[in-house]
């Protein structure tokens, strides 16, 4: 099974999330912004986080127009697997693979901290090794995480079961306490916490790990 | 363009002083071009050519097995074997700082990452030790916010994990705040680059971020006191960017491993003029620049104004000339700017050439090695009288007092501000005792911790300046790290007071001592003095920023006391109070000696501690305010309650040096207290973890109370 993980100038995650994939037993490539193809047989398209484009003009926005995201978003139209975290999140809003935006925090500053999230569904690749409404701590390490949709598409997210994460105790003013948010096919996910960084007993906290865990046997059975 | 005529308002203008002036005039045997003057100063201001400390820092310990390059180099180098090493150092940004507080912070941080990785090393821990003035001083909220911001700000967008720090407030830096930021990186051991070039007619190439005019004359600046006209210095104030400088390293990385770097400098203070006169000096060559060729930010700029930008996020580098479309293309990669603006010569000089016109010709060596040396004259600090009339407070009182003051109660909305988990290598967090983190890709660790008390460095500069060693050996001994090797900050008022010049001396003498006793060399650093007001000094300040390792068999000791563990003290308690946390915070008193340091019962203890390690679940060291604020501050990470057996002031508060709280089970703790009869070292049981409360003798409160207090209180402080 295969991942690529995207960098961008500015990504500052992307070994991280390799390193979770690695270690989930995908091989993993790194692709360039500029390129304009993935590797080909690539099952899972990895967003990181960091500052792409040091977040000017808009966290994620520029990103959304490399050369590279052309390609991602052709990946997820014909059912391929995505997955953004942090700013990779921040992304995904920004090409539509994903509705609704990151605004800046409620509290107007960066938090670093692990929070508690609630698991909402269990209907996705990366869920699935949760149970539903359990909670697990996650770091968060954001300015600009306060997640923003209008009422319409929260019905929707709702109503098709696509918020994949809530916060139980919302550090960043994001509506409906969302953490991250799942595609209409379900394949695609987009979430603020990092999972990557509580993913081995190293970090103090493996709670992150099973986002990656059943990602190889999924993906050669999807 | 005319060029100013050389004035004595004009030398003035430039720190330089009239004897300096002589020796200049000495040295090239002809009055010097505006350009000339300005590189002198920028040469030979306090903060590029440490004239006043120089003789005194040759004393300090900088060798040992453990050293592959010490101090002189932009960074240390420290085997951690297997062919790996790491690279730090820690560097003050005060003065820009207090007048730009986020941009002043943001470029001390983007200054110190420079330094690491200009030596071929990926930065992959970050602290910062800051000093603000009191509480209710009218610029310390703002400058709070804006330093904390602007530290988070490049840190968190270059993507390295802060792992530790200090934060303190004192009167005696109202004027005056410190920002000293610390960085480590790691590299190969034979891969670490150096800032001599070599070979005569080799392209010198200008690297990163276009050149502006901001920072023009920030070192001379620095290398000043403040006065009321302090507003007008915020244009030297450099801007940084965060985004520019993480595609300089990744470019500069890359770059390095095709082989093509022969050496490479960063552009810091006095930006070109210092980067390029240091790379010729170390390597026993002249440089000539074609300053047409620097990539400019504004139209019209001078060879005066390019020659002393301080733009940040650039860096100058010798190239081997074969290799030049190789290393244009990974520039071009990263979009940054790749630019050949001169070349190495064989004559000792420093040429610099604006659009055919010669601006400069100076003899490049006598810049920096001739550079004046002062030996000032300084009156050792007397004896501090010991404490007289030792006050008593009710236990929780003084608990509460310490937890809920600026000084002491959590610093969580400040470190909430860093990322301290990119990287994803981070095994400790900032907030209690050392920041831990994995050597990617192997199971060795390394811990980092920064450590002064100042109080104690003014009362008895000789003992404070061993204490804030100990106390570092001590941080990275409780997480079971071996001690590796220090950086050294040092903050200090105007060396030209006696008074002063002799707190530097005390100091330094103690930090010698310290670090040759407890084997961990001084292997960079950085001097920051002038840090006065109107003639009124901070408290003397050095900052020792230490790393220590723990091998890859070997466990940290990172655990959490659990309900029914034993609370032990290793090392002797007397309850020295002079100069103690309990004294300033409750009862506003700032007298009595600092407590001595017994650097042999550091070394035996901090041994003990690691040898045994196996017995210890939770281990911190016992500093400001002694016994009651760790075992607060252990009982509160783990979210038990601890009874200690002791009411009394001098025992709860008391800050004798070399001691440590340990928890760990019953048997275990039995199994020690006879491995410490055998080893000779004192170890106490003092308490036990339990229940929700703290207790002190028959004195209590709920954990949850006193964790709100020391939580909450930061935030109500400054927020």
């Amino acid at each position: 099974m295969k991942a690529a993980v995207v960098v961008f100038p500015g990504s500052n995650c992307d070994r991280d999330l390799a390193v979770a994939f690695r270690n989930a037993g995908l091989d993993v490539e790194m692709v360039w912004h500029k390129d304009t193809a993935l590797p080909a047989g690539v099952d899972i398209v990895g967003i990181p986080g960091g500052f792409s484009f040091g977040d000017y003009l808009r966290c994620g926005a520029i990103a959304a127009n490399s050369p590279i995201c052309n390609e991602v978003k052709a990946h997820a139209d014909r059912g391929g697997f995505v997955f953004g975290v942090c700013n990779g999140f921040q992304v995904l809003t920004e090409t539509g693979l994903l509705p609704g935006a990151l605004l800046r925090n409620a509290g107007l500053k960066y938090i670093c901290r692990t929070v508690p999230l609630q698991v909402e569904t269990t209907d996705s690749v990366f869920t699935q090794a949760y149970e539903k409404g359990e909670q697990i701590n996650i770091p968060i390490a954001h300015h600009d995480g306060n997640y923003i949709a209008d009422d319409e598409t929260l019905a929707m997210l709702k109503g098709e079961d696509r918020v994949a994460f809530t916060y139980r105790e919302n550090p960043n003013g994001s509506v409906a306490d969302i953490a991250g948010i799942l595609s209409a096919n379900r394949r695609v996910l987009g979430m603020m916490p990092h999972p990557e960084r509580a993913a081995e007993s190293e970090h103090g906290n493996a709670d992150g790990q099973r986002v990656f865990a059943q990602l190889t046997e999924t993906l050669a059975s999807a | 363009m005319q060029e100013p005529a050389i004035t004595p308002e004009l030398i003035d203008a430039h720190g330089i002083k009239p004897d300096e002036y002589d020796r200049i005039l000495e040295i090239i045997g002809r009055e010097p071009t505006f350009t000339e003057l300005g590189i002198f100063s920028a040469m030979w201001n306090e903060h590029c050519s440490y004239k006043s400390s120089k003789i005194h820092l040759r004393k300090l310990p900088t060798t040992g097995p453990q050293v592959i390059c010490g101090p002189g180099e932009n960074a240390g180098v420290v085997d951690i074997g297997d062919g790996q090493a790491v690279v730090f150092k820690m560097e003050s940004h005060n003065h820009p700082s207090y007048i730009e507080p986020y941009q002043g912070a943001a470029t001390g941080v983007g200054g110190i990452l420079r330094d690491v990785f200009t030596m071929g090393a990926r930065p992959i821990a970050a602290m910062n030790a800051l000093s603000f003035g009191e509480k209710d001083h009218k610029k310390t909220r703002q400058l709070v916010h804006g330093v904390v911001e602007g530290v988070g700000g490049y840190g968190n967008c270059f993507g390295v994990p802060t792992v530790g720090g200090e934060v303190r407030f004192h009167n005696a830096y109202n004027g005056n705040c410190l920002v000293n930021a610390f960085a480590a990186g790691l590299a190969d051991a034979d891969k670490i680059f150096y800032s001599a070039a070599s070979g005569v007619g080799r392209p010198v190439v200008y690297l990163g971020a276009k050149t502006g005019r901001d920072g023009v004359g920030g070192a001379t600046m620095a290398s000043a006191e403040f006065d009321d006209t302090i507003e007008e210095k915020r244009p030297t104030v450099q801007v940084g960017d965060p985004f520019t400088e993480k595609r300089l390293m990744e470019a500069c990385l890359e770059l390095m491993q095709t082989g093509a770097v022969i050496s490479i400098q960063d552009m810091g203070a006095a930006g070109l003029t210092c980067s390029a006169v240091e790379m010729g000096d170390k390597g026993n060559l002249g440089v000539r620049l074609d300053l047409e060729k620097v990539p400019c930010r504004e139209n019209g700029m001078t060879a005066y104004e390019m020659m002393l930008s301080e733009s940040q996020e650039r860096m100058l580098m010798v190239l081997d000339p074969s290799k030049e479309a190789e290393a244009k293309a990974v520039f071009d990669k990263w979009d940054l700017d790749f630019a050949i603006v001169g070349e190495t010569i064989a004559e000792d000089r420093f040429l610099i050439v604006h659009n055919g016109e010669v601006k400069a010709d100076l003899p490049l060596k006598a810049l920096s090695g001739t550079a004046p040396e002062y030996d000032r004259p300084w009156v050792p600090t007397p004896a501090a009288a010991p404490l007289e009339d030792a006050p008593s407070i009710n236990a929780i009182e003084g608990l509460k007092t310490l937890i809920s003051s600026p000084n002491y109660s959590s610093r969580e909305w400040v470190y909430e501000q860093y990322d301290s988990q990119v990287m994803a290598d981070t095994m400790r967090q900032p907030g209690f005792g050392s920041g831990v983190i994995r050597v990617h890709g192997t199971d060795k660790k390394l811990a980092f911790t920064s450590d002064v008390t100042p109080r104690y460095v003014r009362a008895n500069p000789v003992e404070g300046g061993k204490q804030a060693v100990a106390e570092a050996f001590r941080n990275l001994c409780a997480v079971g790290a071996k001690p590796l090797a220090t950086t050294d900050n040092l903050n200090f008022g105007n060396p030209e007071k006696p008074e002063i010049m002799g707190q530097f001396v005390g100091a330094l003498d103690g930090i010698g001592q310290a670090c040759l006793a407890l084997d961990m060399p001084i292997v960079s650093g950085n001097v920051s003095l002038y840090n006065e007001t109107d003639g009124q000094g901070i408290l003397p300040t050095p900052t020792i920023g230490a790393v220590g390792l723990i091998a890859a068999d070997e466990e940290p000791i990172l655990g959490y006391a659990r309900d029914g563990h034993v609370a032990l003290v290793l090392g002797e308690t007397a309850g020295h109070l002079g100069q103690s946390a309990i004294l300033c915070e409750a009862f506003g008193r700032e007298d009595g000696d600092a407590p001595a340091v017994d650097l042999a019962a550091e070394r035996a203890n901090g041994e003990f501690i690691r040898a045994n390690r196996d017995l210890i679940r939770s281990c911190t060291d016992l500093s400001d305010g002694g016994l009651a604020m760790a075992a607060f501050e252990m009982a509160e990470a783990a979210g038990v309650g601890v009874s200690i057996d002791a009411d009394d002031t001098p025992t709860l508060f008391g800050e004798d040096q070399g001691r440590y709280l340990i928890a760990c089970n019953f048997d275990a703790a039995e199994e020690l207290m006879a491995r410490a009869a055998q080893a000779g070292v004192t170890l106490t049981h003092v308490g036990k973890f339990a229940g929700t409360d703290i207790s002190f003798g028959k004195e209590s409160a709920s954990l949850d109370e006193l964790r709100d207090l020391y939580r909450g209180s930061f935030a109500k402080h400054f927020a």
